[in-house]
């Protein structure tokens, strides 16, 4: 499909061939998600929401569902209100959420729909909520959509006053899968230390087979946990991209100190973080996370010679680009062409500073780029693994190199909601994939005389 | 704190469903705009418009608007190409917010001359979405000014998504066609009455190829699949076919008429998915020709596939006789097509839904439908997760949003949408079709659901 790529590259300004990064709402409908019993609403037309909902049920494989305000050319000419109106009790009549999260898409915001105001006007019933962001897609990306929803559920359900402190830590995952929020929890239940985690999306798009469907499953963080946020001890939130908002907002709003550390993906990150929450609770490591630990290091040490010194492109969400930068780094690996489609200064500030100190030299790095600009970064200065999302599938095939799936869509492969890429044993799973993907490569395609049962 | 959802079913909804009863006037509400709030499964315009023009193979597509609406189309569609792989690649100007403050009018240029520096395509097909039609961005101006600069085809295709429905897309697309067709240096003098297009197929799977195949068999002639694996070329020379047939009606009536009245063309709709309706089909097509020779042929073709398939659809057929099935599909036609394959199988339609279905559509569904079938139009998850249970189906056909709902469920699933991936068209078609009905209705790992 990619034979059209030239080698030559040439300056694009205008043009964006193969996105590497989708729009703001995909993102806040699946942070709302992780509100336990919430129903995403989308204010704008009905293809937007049908085309998120289809996005993230091809990722999660799960039912995904949301409403939308069904705008037609009236509302595009006199405003979105009336369908907001209409809409938000549409839904609380029939699908009798806890909470409705509202997001606007670039339609709403380009007429200007002032949703404070509509919902202001709007009669919610006694005991409901409705949160909103506003997500315009011509800004960012769907992180940004992540983030800014996020955000929206410490503005508009926290308690403003301080009650009493609850002795808890306020846990902000990021843009990550069910499964690394899952891993994140067991970790600090291991370590003993209370805590609240927003947005929680397990057991919500990863939930188990009864042979009955639930709109509103078992997962998700409850209205009255987000409103005790703010008597937290401190927020710790992963990923400046996808989390330090929120974070920045409850400690404004509450007073809750903020601290952002990366995506706890691999070693180093995994470090800082236990590290972070001993600091922050005066808990001592437990033991089992030493031996988790440990094993991850004999791992390292027994297969090191499999990938080290080859060279890797990646590329995806930020939050988990630099992460698994960092940790390619420590594995040996040679990071040459590292990419993001959201933008962001911060994103191409890190990365360089690792690879500075890595003594990483003439690596390619931006952030806002698409897909095209990767391929033929690649085509001038080829790489031995690609490591990214399901897009990353069409490099793979047209430069023959093997394709180390993680990141936000994986729509051709399973796993990635059931098992952590987070936390040690996550960096257990990545290393046995690079690991795996390798050898496999070389078993199909060495000669005869090379072709080893012992590796 | 759990809730199971209650059956909650709302007023102006009732009116979208029915339940078939014998000798009763009954009429369904559709062809509307879903409520405001509902979890409507519903795609847009730009969606409709995207689905008719994708496959054409050599075409550039850019989505004119913001990043979203780009994404989410990438190469989402199973339409195969026997020639260039142009159409796969994502193409947008990515809006961003000075650009919807100032107008995007100049990135879309840009963007457009961008794309002709680094990949030379002859034709461009530029769509507009949602916030373009509000900003009032001139599509139909930058098109023609790049057209003129460049010497290359650049059609408008105005499909921003609130401007109607997916059906309103289907007819931007079909404008978008007719007006490549005409194009006065492809056009014969005269007519092979052997030669025909073939409309409404997107080539799914490789299904055009199959038809074409028969084609050859009995001895008439494609021009081209409408769009499925067409090039901008063959597309060109559609005007010189003696007659067209159409597959989807939903997407490419439109197209027939506005072919039979630019271009003198008559067209017929057939169906080839199931076997009675493919062999009817086919001799509609030997008549077409008026070729005695070719009826002969056909009838004879026909013969041998039937009863080369006979023993094989037999041995499926006792296996999957007797299960009952859910439909919910996008266009009425498929659900119909549907309905008598199923029949075939010795299966029960016992619910039948469309997004878009039309009322003539629907009136041919009930006919069909046995007694206590229930009909509806643009449902939910609520409302098929009610009727799957009350009617006790075994299996639901429906599209990417359906499936994860059925196995929730604990039933057996089926894509008769774009993410299939074996061929149900024609007489290998309909293997292929029982063959996925009994590969998933007859799984062991349904045993596993424990009954909720
Ligand atoms: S219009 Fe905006 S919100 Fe809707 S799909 Fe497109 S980019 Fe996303
Ligand atoms: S913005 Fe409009 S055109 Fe784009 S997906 Fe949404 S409804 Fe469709």
């Amino acid at each position: 499909m990619l034979e059209n790529t030239p080698k030559e590259i040439t300056k694009r300004s205008a043009l964006v061939v193969n996105p590497a990064k989708t729009c703001q709402p995909i993102g806040a409908m699946y942070a709302a998600l992780g509100i336990h019993g919430c129903l995403p609403h989308s204010h704008g037309s009905q293809g937007c929401c049908s085309f998120h909902r289809m996005h993230l049920t091809r990722h999660f494989r799960d039912p995904i569902v949301a409403s939308t305000s069904s705008f037609t050319e009236g509302a595009c000419v006199f405003g979105g209100k009336s369908n907001l109106k209409k809409g938000l009790e549409t839904v609380f009549e029939i699908y009798n959420p806890d909470v409705v999260a509202v997001n606007t898409t670039c339609l709403s915001e380009t007429i200007g729909d002032d949703l404070t105001e509509i919902i202001r006007d709007t009669k919610i019933p006694e005991g409901k909520h409705v949160i909103y962001a506003n997500t315009p897609s011509y800004y960012g990306s769907h992180v940004n959509g992540f983030s800014n929803m996020t955000k929206a559920i410490v503005s508009h359900l926290v308690n403003d006053e301080k009650i009493i402190e609850n002795g808890k830590l306020a846990i902000i995952p990021g843009y990550v899968e069910p499964s690394d929020m899952s891993e994140v929890k067991r970790i600090l239940k291991l370590i003993g230390i209370p805590f609240i985690m927003f947005p929680d999306t397990s057991e919500v798009v990863n939930t188990p087979n009864t042979g009955k469907y639930e709109m509103y499953p078992d997962g998700g963080v409850t209205v009255d946990e987000i409103k005790d946020l703010g008597n937290c001890e401190a927020t710790v939130a992963m990923g400046k991209f996808a989390s330090e908002a929120a974070a920045f907002e409850l400690e404004k709003k509450s007073d809750v100190e903020a601290h952002t550390i990366k995506v706890p993906l691999g070693i180093k990150a995994t470090d800082d973080m236990i590290m972070k929450f001993l600091e922050l609770t005066g808990k001592s490591i437990p033991k089992e996370l030493e031996t988790e630990r440990g094993q991850l290091v004999d791992i390292m040490v027994d297969i090191h010679n499999h990938y080290h010194g080859k060279k890797v492109a990646i590329f995806g969400d930020p939050d988990i680009v630099i992460a698994m930068t960092e940790f390619a780094i420590s594995l040996g690996l040679i990071p040459t062409s590292i990419l993001t489609g959201t933008p962001g200064n911060a994103f191409e500030k890190q990365i360089n500073e690792m690879l500075e100190q890595a003594g990483i030299e003439d690596a390619k790095v931006k952030a806002s780029g698409d897909l095209m600009d990767l391929h033929q970064w690649i085509k001038n200065e080829p790489v031995d693994m690609l490591i990214g999302n399901t897009y990353g599938k069409y490099i793979a095939r047209a430069e023959n190199i093997p394709l180390v799936r993680l990141g936000f869509p994986i729509l051709d492969r399973v796993g990635h909601s059931y098992f952590p890429s987070v936390g040690y044993k996550g960096a257990m799973r990545i290393i046995e994939k690079i690991s795996t993907a390798f050898l496999d490569k070389y078993d199909m395609e060495c000669a005869e005389e090379d072709f080893e049962l012992v590796m | 704190m759990k809730k199971s959802v209650e059956a909650y079913t709302l007023e102006d909804r009732k009116k979208h469903i029915v339940v078939k009863e014998k000798n009763k006037e009954q009429g369904i509400k559709c062809d509307q705009h879903s409520i405001s709030g509902a979890v409507s499964q519903r795609a847009c315009v730009y969606c409709g418009a995207r689905v008719v023009l994708n496959p054409i193979t050599d075409a550039v597509h850019i989505i004119h608007g913001p990043i979203g609406c780009s994404s989410y189309t990438w190469d989402i569609r199973g339409s195969l190409s026997s020639d260039s792989e142009m159409y796969r690649n994502s193409f947008s100007t990515d809006l961003q917010e000075r650009d919807i403050i100032f107008g995007g009018e100049k990135k879309l240029a840009g963007a457009i001359d961008e794309i002709v520096e680094s990949m030379s395509p002859q034709t461009i097909f530029v769509y507009s979405t949602c916030v373009v039609g509000v900003i009032g961005d001139d599509l139909d101006a930058v098109c023609k000014q790049a057209e003129k600069k460049y010497n290359i085809r650049v059609i408008p295709v105005k499909s921003s998504g609130f401007a109607g429905s997916k059906k309103d897309g289907y007819q931007a697309a079909c404008n978008a066609i007719i007006s490549l067709m005409d194009d006065k240096e492809y056009k014969i003098d005269i007519k092979d009455h052997r030669t025909l297009n073939y409309l409404g197929d997107f080539n799914l799977a490789g299904e055009v190829w199959i038809l074409n195949n028969y084609f050859k068999e009995i001895g008439v002639n494609m021009i081209t699949g409408v769009t499925g694996d067409s090039t901008i070329e063959k597309l060109k020379k559609a005007q010189n076919a003696s007659f067209n047939i159409v597959q989807c009606a939903g997407s490419s009536i439109y197209l027939a008429k506005m072919m039979e009245e630019r271009f003198k063309i008559p067209y017929e709709q057939v169906s080839f998915f199931g076997i009675q309706d493919t062999a009817n089909s086919l001799l509609n097509v030997a008549r077409l020709t008026g070729d005695k020779k070719i009826i002969r042929d056909t009838e004879v073709f026909i013969k041998q596939k039937k009863a080369d398939i006979a023993s094989i659809l037999q041995k499926y057929k006792e296996k999957c006789a007797g299960k009952k099935v859910a439909i919910y599909v996008g266009g009425g036609f498929k659900a119909i097509s549907l309905i008598k394959q199923f029949n075939e199988l010795g299966m029960t339609t016992v619910m039948v839904g469309t997004q878009t279905g039309r009322q003539e559509e629907y009136d041919t569904i009930k006919e069909l439908a046995e007694e206590g079938t229930v009909i509806l139009d643009d449902t939910n998850p609520t409302e098929l997760q009610k009727f799957i249970k009350e009617k006790g189906a075994d299996l639901l056909v429906g599209g990417v949003k359906e499936r994860p709902l059925a196995y929730k469920l604990g039933i057996a699933f089926i894509d008769h949408n774009h993410e299939r991936k074996l061929p149900l068209l024609g007489f290998e078609g309909a293997v292929n079709f029982a063959k996925e009905v009994d590969l998933t209705v007859n799984s062991p790992v349904w045993n596993l659901v424990r009954e909720g």
